[in-house]
């Protein structure tokens, strides 16, 4: 990935990019560029997280379709909300009612 | 050897790392070849026998970015199936090598030469390069890689010959020696690949507007620089067989006022016409166009430049009620060159339909009278050999 | 092959895979799905990743966003069976002249409309090839990128845009196709179908093992949609859970030709409990159509029962 001219690279691309510096085939030479793109942006709910109540048991992790609940050490960590984008499944997983649905950002 | 033999001899002495094929007349032969030689180690390329045409240039695609030197070999309908995805193995910019084995679309369901497979495919971004006879189609075939993987291009290519005329018919050929053939055709290096475990990468994007034309842009300035490549691998090659190829070949078109445009096998029933006129005491000559794509329009003008009159002989219909897709980019190369020219446009061999000497005579007699400004014909595209 | 021990906590802190940021819609049953499949993959272990057109290429793969932490390819809608077989052949050839040495899994992913149909040749070809490599159908029961119309995995009476209801028409006329069975007929080592159940733990066995046996294996997962199925995001987890519960989506295995059913409901809930929770099948639960759901009723037995007479046999 150090052999990338830097314009072959995700975060410089874009629609101000000339033809010459696109990459052949639109290919892309990285991995998750998606996560340059933030789409927690979407929200009109997002979920809050209460720790008190959260016993850990990360069922709610496998059931977020934007892998927006990370998990260190075997233990989720507060939501990513540059990606959450507010559909509100994990509030439905948790069996301790330790996630709810606040409106807005 | 018969043409899809001499393919499948390039074959084995480049020994190509996946080919997915299915069968069609006239091609099938190649797939059949290689299995072949598989089956009694002489090469070791993993064959995929795919139950499409479709499947077999998908399967291309993904094996040409997984980082293999990959070939397929159709004709006819089977290119016209993988038609969908020929646009995508060209914007991917893969290096994928095509044995097309000349054949006309149905319409009605036909197995013999004719051009409308390849022309039919003249947009999808595939380089095409032609051949008159088996040594062109062996010699071809052994350039195209280097042409195609060239980190100037990366385009696939077609290396096409007329059904059943080359194909089948058994000529006298040169091979080359296998170590210096391999050594000539080299190793294929991709700088990305889906199998790289130091780079993941991704191949196929949806892209919104905002990219397509710069892309189609990057694609379009590939396929000019193809131009050079092409003619730097063909002087290599000669340095190494003595076989001196480029866009096109001129037979005693140097001086001539009376040309005649075409590809493929008829040039060699041509060159004979050519050479009768010449005994004749007629200027004629012959353009035998090589490399349809890129089309040398330039190169093509300026070979044509003193000429009178010129016949562009198309194998394929174009339907567009003026004419075949040769006539027309040539016509248009001309245009541009201010060709002061007669041109006309003839349709032949569809099908198979064979043309004798004497039809080409008889053309050529008729440039003459073009030349002089008499209305020989009554249409832009005449058809040679229709019964009428 | 054996059966590892299942660390859920272990699984869920493995490195996603499939990376946020993608467009999918909130609440998609397709992500679910892939994001799950790929947690099956052993940390470390290399991938290809590939592809059939659908709502899910064109939004894990927006120029210049790609979601994959694997390489990834994708063709055209009806060639990820054969695009996958193409990597997995060069795979071979390079390591056999010694080009590459890692080792590589080849996944690929295609909806419904993608694998059902037009991707059904495909799919075949590669299922009979032998290749070693994984399909996973994300099945959301319609062709949804192009806008929720009618495939052959559509529900028997499901409202789509080319099935409407109306006062012509009860939505679409045929049950879905029975894809798993005929995959399954292909006599390739793992077909299973399987979909969003407690921890995940079917969906996750499932796929570690089409991944880990050598040879061709197919998965089948419902991944309901929130926009063509008509219902709250939130509720996916209770629809997937009825579809089990009312035998409308069995959890099923055939493993080297022997069915084995995965699980069998003490209670078998009554179809419409599924039915009434999607607005798909609003129109079944109009006064006079009572004889639409048992139609689809008597199917879902028919059809269960012969699954149980498969895997008891």
């Amino acid at each position: 990935m150090s052999n990338l001219k830097p314009y072959e690279r995700a975060e410089f691309i874009n629609e101000s990019t000339p033809w010459h510096q696109l990459t052949d085939g639109l290919q892309i030479y990285e991995p998750a560029t998606s996560r340059q793109f933030h789409t927690g942006e979407w929200r009109t709910n997002t979920p809050v997280w209460n720790t008190e109540k959260c016993k850990q048991c990360l069922l709610c992790v496998p059931y977020c379709p934007d892998s927006s609940i990370p998990v260190v050490d075997e233990k989720r960590q507060d939501f990513d909300l540059d990606h959450c984008k507010g559909c509100g499944i994990c509030a439905k997983a948790c069996p301790f009612s330790a996630i709810t649905m606040k409106e807005g950002k | 050897m018969s043409g899809n033999e001499a393919v499948a001899h390039a074959i084995k002495q480049i020994n190509p790392d996946v080919m997915p094929a299915f069968p069609i007349t006239p091609s099938t032969e190649i797939p059949q070849f290689v299995a072949g030689m598989i089956a009694n180690g002489e090469i070791d390329t993993e064959f995929i026998p795919v139950e499409s045409e479709h499947s077999s240039m998908s399967a291309a695609i993904g094996s040409s970015a997984a980082g293999a030197r990959t070939l397929t070999a159709t004709s006819s309908c089977g290119l016209a199936f993988m038609w969908e995805v020929l646009y995508v193995a060209a914007s991917n910019r893969l290096p994928i090598a095509m044995a097309v084995v000349n054949r006309g679309l149905t319409g009605p369901l036909n197995i013999n030469a004719e051009h409308s497979d390849s022309m039919g495919a003249r947009d999808s971004g595939w380089l095409q390069i032609y051949a008159e006879n088996n040594q062109e189609v062996y010699d071809n075939f052994l350039q195209a890689y280097r042409i195609a993987e060239h980190p100037d291009v990366k385009l696939p290519i077609m290396i096409c010959q007329d059904g059943f005329i080359t194909s089948h018919a058994v000529e006298n050929i040169t091979l080359w020696d296998d170590a210096t053939m391999k050594k000539f055709v080299g190793e294929y290096e991709p700088d990305h690949y889906l199998l790289n475990a130091d780079e993941p990468m991704a191949v196929g994007p949806y892209a919104a507007s905002n990219y397509c034309m710069e892309a189609k842009k990057a694609q379009t300035e590939a396929m000019k620089r193809a131009k050079k490549v092409i003619l730097d691998v063909a002087k290599e090659f000669e340095e190494l067989t003595g076989q001196s190829y480029g866009f096109f070949e001129g037979y005693r078109l140097d001086d001539a006022e009376y040309a005649v445009v075409a590809i493929g096998s008829v040039c060699g029933t041509a060159k004979d016409a050519v050479d009768q006129m010449r005994a004749r005491g007629l200027r004629a000559g012959l353009l035998k166009i090589r490399v349809f794509r890129p089309f040398p329009a330039e190169e093509i003008a300026a070979a044509l430049k003193d000429c009178r009159a010129v016949a562009i002989m198309d194998r394929s219909e174009g339907y567009n009620a003026v004419g075949g897709p040769l006539g027309a980019e040539v016509t248009a190369a001309l245009y541009r060159a201010k060709s002061h020219a007669e041109v006309i446009n003839i349709m032949y061999g569809l099908s198979g339909r064979d043309v004798r000497v004497e039809d080409i005579e008889q053309l050529f007699d008729n440039l003459v009278k073009l030349g002089d400004g008499e209305q020989v014909y009554d249409e832009t595209c005449p058809y040679l050999g229709l019964r009428e | 092959m054996e059966q590892k021990a299942f660390h859920y906590k272990e699984i869920q802190g493995r490195q996603e895979r499939l990376a946020p940021g993608h467009r999918m819609c909130a609440g998609c049953g397709g992500t679910i799905a892939v994001r799950n499949v790929l947690k099956a993959l052993h940390p470390g272990d290399k991938a290809v990743i590939g592809n059939a057109t659908g709502c899910l290429e064109v939004s894990s793969y927006m120029y210049p966003y790609t979601a994959y932490e694997d390489s990834y390819i994708h063709n055209a809608f009806e060639n990820a069976g054969a695009t996958l077989s193409g990597v997995e052949t060069a795979y071979h050839a390079l390591k056999k002249r010694g080009k590459i040495k890692e080792d590589y899994k080849f996944i690929t992913f295609g909806g419904d409309g993608g694998t059902y149909d037009i991707g059904l040749q495909s799919l075949s070809g590669a299922m009979e090839r032998g290749h070693d490599l994984v399909y996973v159908c994300y099945d959301n029961g319609a062709y949804m990128n192009t806008g929720i119309q009618r495939s052959s995995a559509t529900p028997r009476y499901a409202d789509t845009t080319t099935t409407p209801s109306g006062t012509h028409s009860d939505g679409k006329p045929q049950g879905r196709k029975d894809l798993a069975a005929i995959i399954a007929a292909h006599n390739i080592p793992y077909v299973a179908q399987t979909t969003f159940i407690g921890n995940m733990k079917d969906l996750y066995t499932k796929s570690e093992k089409a991944i880990y046996t050598p040879g061709a294996a197919f998965l089948n997962i419902m991944a309901p949609c929130p926009r063509g199925w008509k219902y709250d995001a939130p509720d996916i987890i209770e629809i997937c859970k009825l579809g089990v519960e009312t035998c409308y989506w069995p959890l099923f295995e055939v493993v080297d030709g022997k069915w084995i059913l995965n699980y069998e409901p003490k209670k078998k809930l009554p179809l419409e409990d599924f039915l009434r929770k999607q607005g798909r099948f609003k129109h079944l639960f109009k006064a006079g159509n009572e004889h639409l759901i048992e139609a689809f009723q008597a199917e879902t037995d028919r059809r269960w029962e012969e699954l149980l007479t498969r895997c008891n046999a």
